[in-house]
């Protein structure tokens, strides 16, 4: 039996980077096929060239023996090629039926098409409603919706790209018991992750990446996890060192009843939320996205002011009334989760972007930026978190993920914040970097700084968090200490709030440790 | 009644053009192209249509070539735009006074002559029906054919996958891009239609609104289409009713100007523009409405990835 899909020497160059060279893998039929490898490493690339969506400069690709010729994603899913993307391939203003009515290419009965949709949504378990929004959708649902349109075409080929980053640990559960039924079925499924213990878990063979090369292939349910991690990494990752730590007297931030509208339609309204961070400690904020954190982030930050000065205090001062650049003078400092566009300006120069919030350490005098000084701050930042850039005279959007948001930390952390916020601190940072900057973290909090840390990642907030919070629709758990909890009790809050206790006893529970 | 009558015909009328090139220009923001040069599009219409009917050709003949004059100054448009990706406000502004000195030169020599004016049509029976005869069944087969186009393209953006695939580039061409639709190809299509759409709104203009060369004869209508598809939130129910209002509005101010109204009729002149301005503007201040109805990745050049 021919494989179900096979690469030969494929290579794909960008301008810089070899994004892809000389990979070559195969897939048999009910097989589930691991693509391993960090952030960079050339797995989205090779996916997309698997689909069609981009085409490789060398190489072959065969499914079913028979080689792929003028590869579109069109093609690829007239030979049942189907690819469920990290960020979704799902139009937000129309509904689920409208949404999946445009991946299939028969008639448009949209009647019909609902009644199928509900249909196999319930067969795999994993029910959606067909006439809703999309963007009234969680995440999760829309991943549903993602699959749902896949099986319809009942795909020979799957490709899932990072499909757990935005799930809660139950729904992945969920998720590995329907690619199951689905590969015992015979389709195959190739399996985008960096997450070691999810393919070990579920896949039956592995391609290990780095840096666009193959550097390795397992079998990972009889592979350690060692041995995985040493071919996607090459080296030693750093080991983390994670001190007690000793937390202030009084906090430096103090949240108490904060109650705000939603941004917008799609936003999330926040009921009553209570926190505190002292300094010392790094407290984590997990939750699925768009469950409030963006509009706690806005309000922290101080984008979205609130009309109750005390509901939010800075170092004992209330703050909730202050923009952005007032609590910054009260010592707050803040790295978005938008690297790009919101943390720097992309086409700007490092130095520029170091004027951005340094101004006040003495950067512009009269009105006038000091060059030579701003040069040799952003340098100097450079140098400290090693940034991979070509000098202060580097434009933001030249640097890697990785190295900018090492730029953007260490440029927050040189301005000697008592309070430090960031969100999503490792999103799309390679693993190296994402270490570099938890220990950066760790550190600071020791040093005195009280640290939130708004994420996603719940390995990374086991990681380095003191307390964890846990969001879900607009309100707070009250905070759990990281040693006395664990990933079922967080996931749990994370699909729902125990509304028995959750507005009163907060922080105090915590802080006895 | 006959004044009333001649005010309602006449808001019809002066709806008519607004209505064709409002229209065209919502199909093609609803795939995310801004094609700011409406007027241009529609002055080379008008000159098209007017020189076929001064060579002597027949009216509908003239009205096509007025159509097709539109659709070829868009397709330069999309070759800037969507081939070269060039900043699509520019393009568009480029387009405008292009299209003005365009048809600036081809109206050298049409003379100043008025023309026979498009004949209108007096439908059987109907047309004989006591005030609602003379109202709605006595216009030029044009107004109708408007008319027609508002229901055609309300289908075809909201009953069609094809219109659902509009909307949708228009919202996230990337995501249209990965489910294998050849994005480009669309917006190409959306451009054309759009200057078709304009040029059939100039020719209106030389052939039955105004039959007679005037240089820059659109006088702003171009613009005031484009702000119709802004503030009626992208939705063609509310361009319909936008361009109504400013037809109506046109003719009240020239009914008031022969009234003789103390006001400076420049001022009285404005009124339509003023008008339906500050109307769509109070009607389009429901943000959630806008973000559903609003293309999201509007004036954004798109290139597929390779």
């Amino acid at each position: 039996m021919p494989p179900r899909l096979e690469l030969r020497n494929i290579t794909k160059s960008y301008p810089g980077i070899v994004a892809n060279d000389d990979i070559s893998m195969s897939i048999m039929p009910g097989e589930i096929h691991a693509v391993l490898g960090e952030n960079g490493a050339g797995k989205s690339t090779l996916m997309k060239i698997i689909y069609g969506a981009a085409q490789a400069d060398s190489g072959e690709i065969y499914c079913d023996g028979k080689p792929i010729a003028a590869h579109t994603p069109a093609t690829s899913r007239a030979l049942g090629i189907e690819m469920v993307y990290q960020h979704f391939a799902l139009f937000e203003s129309v509904t689920v039926v409208e949404n999946i009515a445009l991946a299939v290419s028969n008639t448009f009965d949209l009647d019909a098409l609902a009644r199928q949709i509900t249909e196999l949504s319930n067969r795999y378990g994993m029910p959606i409603d067909p006439h809703r929004r999309v963007h009234d959708l969680s995440v999760g649902e829309r991943q549903r919706v993602e699959i749902v349109r896949c099986l319809l075409q009942a795909p020979k080929l799957l490709i899932l790209d990072e499909p757990t980053s935005v799930l809660t640990p139950q729904a992945v559960v969920k998720l590995f018991e329907t690619l199951r039924q689905l590969a015992s079925e015979g389709c195959s499924i190739v399996y985008i992750s960096h997450k070691l213990d999810e393919v070990q878990e579920l896949c039956d063979t592995a391609t290990v990446l780095r840096n666009g090369k193959v550097t390795g292939t397992a079998r990972p349910k009889q592979s350690t996890s060692l041995e995985l991690a040493r071919m996607m990494v090459g080296a030693e990752l750093p080991e983390m060192h994670v001190s007690p730590s000793v937390p202030s007297e009084k906090p430096v931030l103090e949240v108490r009843g904060l109650t705000a509208p939603a941004r917008d339609k799609y936003g999330v309204e926040l009921k009553n939320v209570s926190f505190e961070v002292r300094g010392g400690e790094i407290v984590g904020l997990a939750g699925v996205s768009g469950n409030g954190q963006a509009e706690l982030i806005s309000l922290l930050s101080g984008e979205r002011t609130h009309g109750n000065a005390l509901s939010i205090q800075i170092d004992g001062r209330a703050a909730a009334h202050l923009n952005a650049s007032e609590r910054r003078k009260l010592g707050m400092a803040f790295v978005p989760e938008e690297r790009l566009g919101r943390g720097a300006v992309p086409p700007h120069a490092l130095w520029q972007n170091a004027v951005l919030t340094a101004h006040r350490t003495g950067l512009v005098r009269n009105g006038l930026v000091d060059r030579k000084g701003a040069n040799s701050f952003a340098a100097k930042i450079i140098e400290r978190f090693k940034v991979k850039a070509n000098g202060p005279q580097a434009s933001a959007q030249s640097l890697s993920g990785g190295n900018l948001q090492k730029f953007i930390v260490g440029r927050e952390i040189a301005l000697q914040p008592k309070l430090f916020l960031v969100a999503q601190p490792t999103w799309g940072v390679d693993v190296g970097a994402a270490a570099f900057i938890r220990q950066t973290l760790v550190d600071l909090s020791r040093s005195g700084a009280a640290v939130l840390v708004i994420s996603e990642e719940l390995d990374e907030l086991f990681e380095i968090c003191d307390r964890l919070l846990v969001i879900c629709q607009g309100q707070v758990s009250p905070p759990l200490i990281r040693t006395k909890t664990n990933r079922e009790e967080i996931g749990l809050l994370m699909t729902k709030v125990d509304r028995g206790n959750g507005t009163n006893g907060r922080g105090e529970v915590a802080v006895q440790d | 009644m006959d004044l009333f009558i001649a005010i309602f015909t006449g808001t019809i009328i002066a709806a008519t053009p607004l209505i064709f090139a409002a229209l065209g220009e919502l199909v093609v923001e609803k795939s995310g192209v801004l094609n700011l040069g409406i007027e241009g599009m529609m002055l080379i219409g008008a000159a098209f249509a007017f020189w076929a009917v001064i060579a002597g050709l027949p009216m509908p003949v003239a009205i096509i070539a007025g159509a097709l004059g539109g659709a070829a100054a868009s397709l330069l448009f999309g070759v800037l735009a969507l081939t070269f990706l060039t900043n699509q406000y520019a393009a568009g502004l480029a387009l405008a006074i292009f299209g003005s000195g365009v048809s600036a030169f081809l109206g050298r020599n049409f003379g100043s002559a008025p023309i026979d004016a498009l004949d209108r049509m007096s439908i059987p029976f109907l047309s004989d029906i006591p005030v609602v005869g003379p109202m709605f069944f006595r216009f030029d087969p044009m107004v109708y054919f408007a008319i027609v186009m508002f229901f055609v393209i309300s289908w075809f953006l909201y009953r069609t996958k094809g219109g659902l695939i509009l909307r949708t580039i228009g919202e996230s061409p990337e995501t249209a891009h990965a489910i294998g639709y050849p994005v480009i190809r669309i917006r190409y299509l959306a451009v054309l239609f759009g200057g078709l759409m304009a040029g059939l709104a100039g020719a209106y203009l030389s052939v039955a609104y105004t039959p007679l060369w005037v240089e820059n004869m659109t006088a702003g209508k171009g613009w005031i289409s484009l702000a119709l598809v802004v503030f009626a939130t992208w939705r063609p129910l509310r361009v319909l009713l936008g361009a109504w209002l400013f037809g109506g509005m046109t003719i009240l101010q020239l009914q008031g100007q022969a009234l003789g109204i103390a006001v400076p009729s420049e001022l009285l002149s404005a009124l339509p523009y003023l008008a339906t301005i500050v109307v769509l503007v109070i009607i389009s201040q429901n943000r959630q409405m806008l973000a559903l109805h609003f293309p999201a990745s509007l004036a954004k050049p798109f290139r597929p990835a390779t």
